[in-house]
């Protein structure tokens, strides 16, 4: 499956990690380990940093993580209108690695800095195309 | 060598639907041509012009500009570093000084952000950071910022008041300042009360778009007294880089970049923190200027709220930010904000800001952040 179906709007359907999506489908999140000095990488990238290499395996990542800060939007970019407020938090996964997301299912009294979440993937599957995403929930 | 500032000229920030990009670039030069003395456009060896491209219609400014202006046949081109692009025109002006190139430079920052229609700004907000991993999940320039507010704010304490103390602070100054954009003073309350854009950044938290463009022009030391009285030299310069990603940030309550950029700066100018007169700093957003007072270190990190707590930043303060009005009062035309920065710093310097002036200044000091830190210029000027 394409990377395309990445995100609620995708702006880069082509990546050397494209395979993260076909993985996000079937429920697991996975991250970048460099074949070479075996680095590991949260969101996945082809191109190690620190030994230049660019041959890569995808392997699982630990989806609980510390949640370092978080805002709320309320005047959306063009595609997100329909969906404020809304809060996205940046987490510090617990086997290392970061990402942004949004939270779900989560009272907006209930997010603090610090707190233990857990990152849940989601696949929407409509009439004509499929949207996965990752999201946040209070763990 | 040193290599100075000898001409400013700034144009009218704002709604400018009046003109087109070259016609502001044109303006601003005006002014700086009459602010010099035996100067005219043949003693200019080259334009830099400092803009981010994507808000034009017009492709390809330099070429477009420099017809435009009288300039051809020397030779142009254009600096983008996203907000900071007329400062990376600046340190692209003082190479070519330095390295015997050029003699006599023409740094133009310009740009006109109301071209495009609400729907393609909106747009073109959804895409400030990583398009890949984060611009996905809707966020936005003030998410951003927003997201170091809270970090800040938890980490050391910093308020909401705090972050309002600043929009008072901006807006007192850009009452007095004719070429801002807002010239109204507010009080604590209005800020406080003003639309949340994102949590806890409110509408007078956030810097607004503009249209506008800046001139310099630099030097040569043994030029620049022919062109005029009290020439600024640039005596330090600074510039770094951080990821755009926040994702790879390892920090969430300092600019990186801009740490960097400011112990480079002033280590080459030989100065410290203390000793400087009058400072303007990227205040984008409200926090902004409080992670800038730390990140400079006019403060100890996570003392920047109680450094606009003390007035510590206003005349009379330890340490004078912002006092033309900063971004958050001017405007921000993306590439033009830079060279503004210069304008007042040099104006301050040669003691011609009036009832703003900060008295006796000497030393002064220019921070302007690209994006979200991904890139910074920190310059340092001396009369
Ligand atoms: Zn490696």
């Amino acid at each position: 499956m394409p990377f395309k179906y990445f995100g609620k709007i995708n702006y880069t359907p082509y990546t050397k990690v494209s395979k993260f999506a076909d993985e996000l489908h079937k429920g697991k999140l996975m991250g970048s380990k460099c074949k070479n000095c075996g680095e590991k990488t949260f969101p996945p990238r082809a191109d190690c940093l620190k030994c230049l290499s660019g041959d890569f395996e995808f392997v699982k990542v630990k989806s609980t993580g510390t949640l370092v800060t978080f805002t709320t939007i309320n005047s959306a970019p063009t595609g997100f209108e329909d969906m404020t407020p809304y809060t996205l938090g940046l987490v510090d996964l617990d086997g290392g690695g970061r990402l942004l997301s949004w939270f779900e299912n989560t009272k907006f009294e209930d997010i603090k800095i610090g707190m233990k979440v857990k990152v849940i993937p989601r696949i929407f599957e409509e009439v004509e195309e499929i949207k996965l995403y990752y999201a946040l929930e209070k763990a | 060598m040193k290599v100075g500032v000898v001409g400013v000229g700034h144009g009218k920030f704002g709604r400018r639907s009046d003109a087109t990009v070259q016609e502001l670039a044109f303006e601003a030069f005006r002014v700086a041509l009459e602010d010099v003395n035996n100067l005219e456009r043949k003693d200019i060896d080259a334009v830099i012009i400092g803009s981010s491209p994507e808000y034009h219609k017009q492709r390809s400014l330099p070429g477009v500009i420099t017809e435009y202006i009288g300039m051809n046949d020397k030779p142009t081109w254009l600096t983008e570093a996203a907000c900071a692009s007329s400062s990376a025109a600046l340190r692209s002006a003082y190479m070519a000084i330095k390295s015997g190139i050029h003699d006599t430079v023409l740094v133009l920052g310009v740009q006109k952000m109301t071209e495009l229609n609400t729907a393609e700004i909106q747009s073109l907000m959804g895409r400030v950071g990583d398009v890949q991993w984060e611009s996905i999940y809707g966020i936005t320039f003030p998410g951003y910022y927003a997201l170091y507010a809270n970090k800040h704010m938890a980490t050391h304490g910093t308020t909401s008041e705090q972050l309002a103390k600043v929009a008072v602070k901006s807006h007192h100054y850009g009452a007095q300042n004719p070429y801002a954009l807002f010239q109204k003073e507010i009080t604590i309350e209005r800020a406080l009360s003003s639309p949340m854009v994102a949590h806890p950044l409110r509408m007078f938290d956030c810097c607004a778009n503009a249209d506008g463009a800046v001139a310099l022009l630099l030097t040569k030391d043994k030029l620049a007294k022919k062109y005029h009285d009290t020439p600024v030299w640039i005596e330090g310069l600074g510039s770094a880089s951080a990821p755009i990603s926040v994702l790879r940030r390892p920090d969430m309550t300092s600019i990186p970049s801009a740490v960097a950029a400011g112990k480079d700066a002033y280590k080459m100018a030989r100065v410290k923190p203390k000793d400087i007169h009058v400072a303007d700093v990227h205040d984008c957003f409200t926090i902004a200027e409080i992670i800038a007072y730390e990140d400079l270190g006019f403060c100890k990190p996570g003392k920047g709220g109680k450094f606009i707590e003390d007035k510590e930043s206003y005349i009379g303060g330890k340490i004078p930010v912002n006092v033309d009005g900063g971004l958050k009062s001017k405007g921000h035309p993306v590439g033009a904000t830079g060279a503004s920065q210069t304008t007042e710093i040099v104006k301050q310097l040669r003691g011609d800001c009036g009832k703003r002036q900060v008295k006796g200044a000497d030393v002064g000091l220019t921070h302007n952040v690209g994006g979200i830190g991904q890139y910074c210029f920190v310059h340092i000027y001396k009369r």
